[in-house]
């Protein structure tokens, strides 16, 4: 690797040490998950941490918030070592935390998610109308006036139920503040929002610690960064004196050089269908969800679905495949009338889908990788006609190869894995399925660059074998880029559709979605 | 609508059906919701059919006969919240009524045998909790492991009726107090145990709605491994609940001795079930999370009223009693299974 030109930062932050973690060293299920790695936080700054997926950040946001023993090393706040602790102790010490899977409550409504353990309490117990009262105050500084807190939090989604966990953290201003991934579901606005409170935490000189694997939001917010590679801290340098390519080689391991490969090229474009669509919606819609839908979809396009969480983008997609079940309107699998039930009857019509909610990401925990994959497959095919080894050899090696599934974690169970390369072996699962209409919602969330350049060649790969795919992101970047054409949704409801082409830019789409002239019509 | 930025809406449908709304968000309260509605109705039926439902001596034998089933039921409450269960408090009740009487013909006093029942109860729970939490024993087994050594233990220390002395002042327990002096024999009257039990009802309901013990006892059920990762103490949370669950099974042994003056080691078959059963009923979904005591109190009623009103018809058999409480427990079991789906959606 090269290390030339980076400046290792060494000079003492301009607030105090906070928080100093060295040589941890973790254990997972007998492998050895950290191995010696280290960060240390000042008061008021913002600390990015990045990695590869299944470097290890998770864990160590594990170790620092004492949801994982740490067998060896130390852990310092303020000066002082904090022996073994409990994730009890650690929020009682003030380190406040966010994981990467949302972990939440879903039987308890909103407010009592965000206040749980941290109740107003008076005289008769706990005092309800002041702990809601906190729990409103802490929403709205999130700008999330509008969220109900009473609303029970299963009924919410994903990135809401992020939002919640966020709030939860920061409604006694903690000493320091780690989030695991707290932006990989949230959209544009959202992410700002987020961004300024941490900037008002930073301001009281507290220490936030964040993990992502999105550049620009590290370049924007972060005051430094610390990249973990295979268990260790490879290195901690000041944002202002690093740039994403010497980023990127160092969280890799690579020469620059080799990294050309990930450039982001734009495929070229399909201006005209060809055949008839192989799956059309007629006013396919579900009461509630999302309003009747057409859509036609063609042999290998790409359809990208855009619009804000909440337009009815997933909703439709989750129409689309049964998941959500439709009440009007009607879908029509190579002209033939279906009525979709569920995902499974989905696969069975060769309609795949990776649904944004990783928690339910269909794989079987306790098999390993490679049987997850062959499972799928053989489900496809009936029991009747087993599948070979060597064919599911090569199977497992193609789906695997192409999504940068790492070799070595093949033959690991699955719910071993980091959460990011359990979500491509999900993606794998369903493409073992050989879908011919693939559904992806969000398919790079939580993938590390280099996984996400895979997860995108791929996608055009299949494109170009004849799948047909919908495409849904709240990177609306990616979607322009991917996407042959593009439906725009806004307010549970399909409001227009564009081809993508070189004239097409993001701002377009924006002013689509921010347009209100279609209500007055 | 002129809304021109483009912020999400946020899921506030302004129509009519805001109350549907609010039931498909708190569709857990369906199961309790159903139980009222059955208690209210067995009511109604009793009364229309047999009469003599609604006047104040029934009220007063149903409270006073099931008086323990209640307690149990608070107990089996927090511990199904969590998603566990306890099968030792039947047995419980037995090994503590019996050694209850026998110390107090010893000549123990009475006050410091029921302390010593209580205090077995709890230990019975600590040790279930120990169990369960540090050795990571299915609560199924560990509480089945009491109930065999609990059982046990009563068969060792006597296995024929132990009578308690008639002038003992443990049977104050039971002593009738005629709040209302109706006509006839129409009297309302309340025991010092259904005291106990409405002030166990009440300390429940506080427990569980109103300190950090309670709302983690609902996270616990929500998701265990969610509540850890909120700091939450579950472990102390999962000790503490079959500690209560234990202990008020010490307290329901007490009232019921000093109603029935006797113990023996049978006493408490199946009544573990009974109390699970009237939880259920009430709406506590087994694989917890979302449940109320005072849900559970109806649970209990609904059971109790049953064997009233089949007591009364005289055509159906006593021995129908428990395939009507299978039919009942097996309808909101049912329930229960419809509105975990309807989640799930
Ligand atoms: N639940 C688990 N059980 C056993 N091993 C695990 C578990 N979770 C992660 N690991 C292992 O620990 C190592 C570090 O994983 P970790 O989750 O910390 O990665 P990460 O950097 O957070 O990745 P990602 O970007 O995918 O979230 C990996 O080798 C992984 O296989
Ligand atoms: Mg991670």
């Amino acid at each position: 690797m090269s290390d030339r030109s980076l400046q290792i930062s060494e000079a003492p932050w301009a607030g105090a040490e906070v928080l100093r973690a060295s040589g941890l060293v973790v254990d997972r299920d007998s492998s050895v998950a950290l191995d010696g790695a280290g960060v240390t936080l000042y008061a008021g700054e913002i600390h990015a941490l990045m990695g590869v997926n299944g470097a290890g950040k998770s864990t160590l946001v594990a170790a620092l918030t004492g949801a994982l023993p740490v067998v060896g090393g130390e852990i310092r706040l303020d000066g002082r070592a904090l022996g073994r602790m409990t994730t009890t102790q650690a929020s009682a010490a003030g380190i406040a935390s966010v994981y990467q899977e949302a972990s939440l409550c879903g039987n308890l409504s909103v407010a009592e998610n965000i206040m749980i353990g941290q109740e107003a309490r008076g005289r008769f117990g706990i005092d309800w109308p002041e702990t809601h009262r906190v729990a409103r105050r802490t929403l709205s500084r999130l700008g999330l006036d509008d969220l109900d807190s009473t609303t029970p939090v299963w009924a919410l989604p994903v990135a809401e139920r992020q939002l919640v966990a966020i709030a939860r953290a920061v409604v006694h201003d903690p000493r320091v503040l780690v989030l695991d991934e707290p932006t990989s579901s949230l959209e544009p606005h959202e992410v700002e929002r987020i961004f300024s409170v941490l900037a008002g935490i930073r301001a009281r000189g507290a220490a936030v610690l964040f993990v992502s694997h999105i550049l620009e939001q590290v370049f924007a917010v972060s005051d430094r960064v610390t990249v973990l590679r295979e268990g260790r801290d490879v290195g901690t340098f000041e944002t202002d004196d690093i740039d994403r390519a010497e980023l990127i080689s160092v969280m890799l391991g690579q020469d620059l050089d080799s990294l050309r490969m990930l450039g982001s090229g734009t495929r070229p474009h399909r201006q005209e269908p060809e055949g008839d669509p192989i799956y059309r919606t007629d006013k396919l819609g579900l009461r509630g969800a999302v309003a009747p839908v057409d859509i036609d979809l063609y042999r290998g396009e790409i359809l990208g679905f855009a619009g804000l969480r909440g337009s009815g983008r997933t909703e439709f997609a989750n129409v689309m495949t049964g998941s959500l079940r439709a009440d009007t309107g009607e879908a029509r699998i190579d002209g033939r009338v279906v009525k979709m039930r569920d995902p499974a009857q989905a696969l069975r019509l060769r309609l795949g889908m990776v649904t944004e909610d990783a928690a339910d990401d269909g794989l079987v925990t306790g098999l390993t990788v490679r049987q997850n994959i062959v499972l799928a497959r053989q489900a496809l095919r009936g029991w009747a006609d087993p599948v070979g080894a060597a064919e599911a050899d090569t199977l497992v090696e193609e789906l695997t190869e192409s999504l940068s599934i790492p070799a070595d974690l093949i033959d690991e169970p699955v719910d071993r894995l980091s959460t990011g390369n359990r979500r491509r072996v999900a993606l794998a699962r369903i493409l073992a399925t050989r879908p011919r209409v693939l559904i992806l919602d969000d398919p790079t969330r939580g993938a590390d660059v280099a996984a996400k350049a895979a997860i995108e060649r791929k996608i055009e790969r299949l494109a170009g074998d004849g799948v047909a795919i919908v495409y849904i992101s709240s990177e609306m970047e990616d979607v322009v880029r991917l996407s042959d054409r593009i439906a725009i949704f806004r307010d549970r409801e399909k409001i227009a559709e564009v081809s993508s082409g070189p004239g097409l830019s993001v701002d377009t789409i924006v002013e689509l979605i921010a347009d209100d002239s279609h209500y007055d019509m | 609508m002129s809304t021109t930025t483009a912020t999400p809406e946020l899921k506030t449908e302004k129509s009519g059906n805001d109350v549907f709304r609010w039931l498909k968000l708190h569709i857990e309260l369906l199961p309790t919701i159903a139980a009222v509605v059955i208690f209210v109705a067995m009511i109604a039926y009793g009364q229309i059919a047999y009469g003599g439902i609604l006047q104040a001596n029934t009220v007063s034998n149903l409270l006073i006969n099931n008086a323990h089933l209640i307690i149990l039921a608070v107990g089996l409450t927090f511990v199904i919240l969590t998603g566990g269960i306890d099968l030792s408090v039947g047995a419980v009740i037995a090994f503590t009524s019996v050694l209850g009487v026998i110390l107090m013909n010893q000549g123990w006093n009475p006050w410091l045998a029921l302390g010593l029942m209580i205090v077995i109860g709890a230990a019975f729970g600590a040790v279930s909790g120990i169990l369960i939490q540090y050795f990571n024993v299915q609560p199924f087994i560990a509480t089945l492991a009491m109930m065999f050594l609990a059982r046990g233990l009563a068969s060792m220390l006597s296995t024929v009726p132990e009578r308690l002395a008639d002038d003992s002042p443990f049977l104050v327990l039971a002593e009738n107090f005629k709040i209302i002096d109706g006509p006839k024999v129409n009297d309302l009257i309340i025991t010092p145990g259904v005291i106990i039990a409405i002030i166990v009802v009440v300390a429940g309901f506080f427990v569980l709605h109103r300190t950090r013990l309670g709302r983690t006892v609902y996270a616990i059920g929500g998701s265990e491994q969610s509540a850890k990762l909120m700091g939450l103490p579950v472990a102390k949370t999962k000790l503490a609940i079959y500690i209560i669950s234990g202990t008020l099974a010490g307290v329901a042994s007490a009232i019921y001795t000093a109603r029935l003056g006797s113990a023996q080691n049978i006493t408490g078959i199946g009544w573990e079930l009974d109390a699970i059963a009237a939880t259920v009923i009430g709406g506590t979904l087994l694989t917890g999370g979302a449940g109320f005591v005072l849900g559970s109190v109806v649970g209990a009623l609904v059971l109790g009223l049953m064997n009233v009103l089949i007591t009364r018809d005289g055509g159906i058999p006593p021995e129908a009693t428990t395939i009507i409480t299978g039919g009942i427990l097996l309808v909101f079991v049912l329930l229960q299974r419809g509105v975990l789906a309807k989640k799930r959606e």
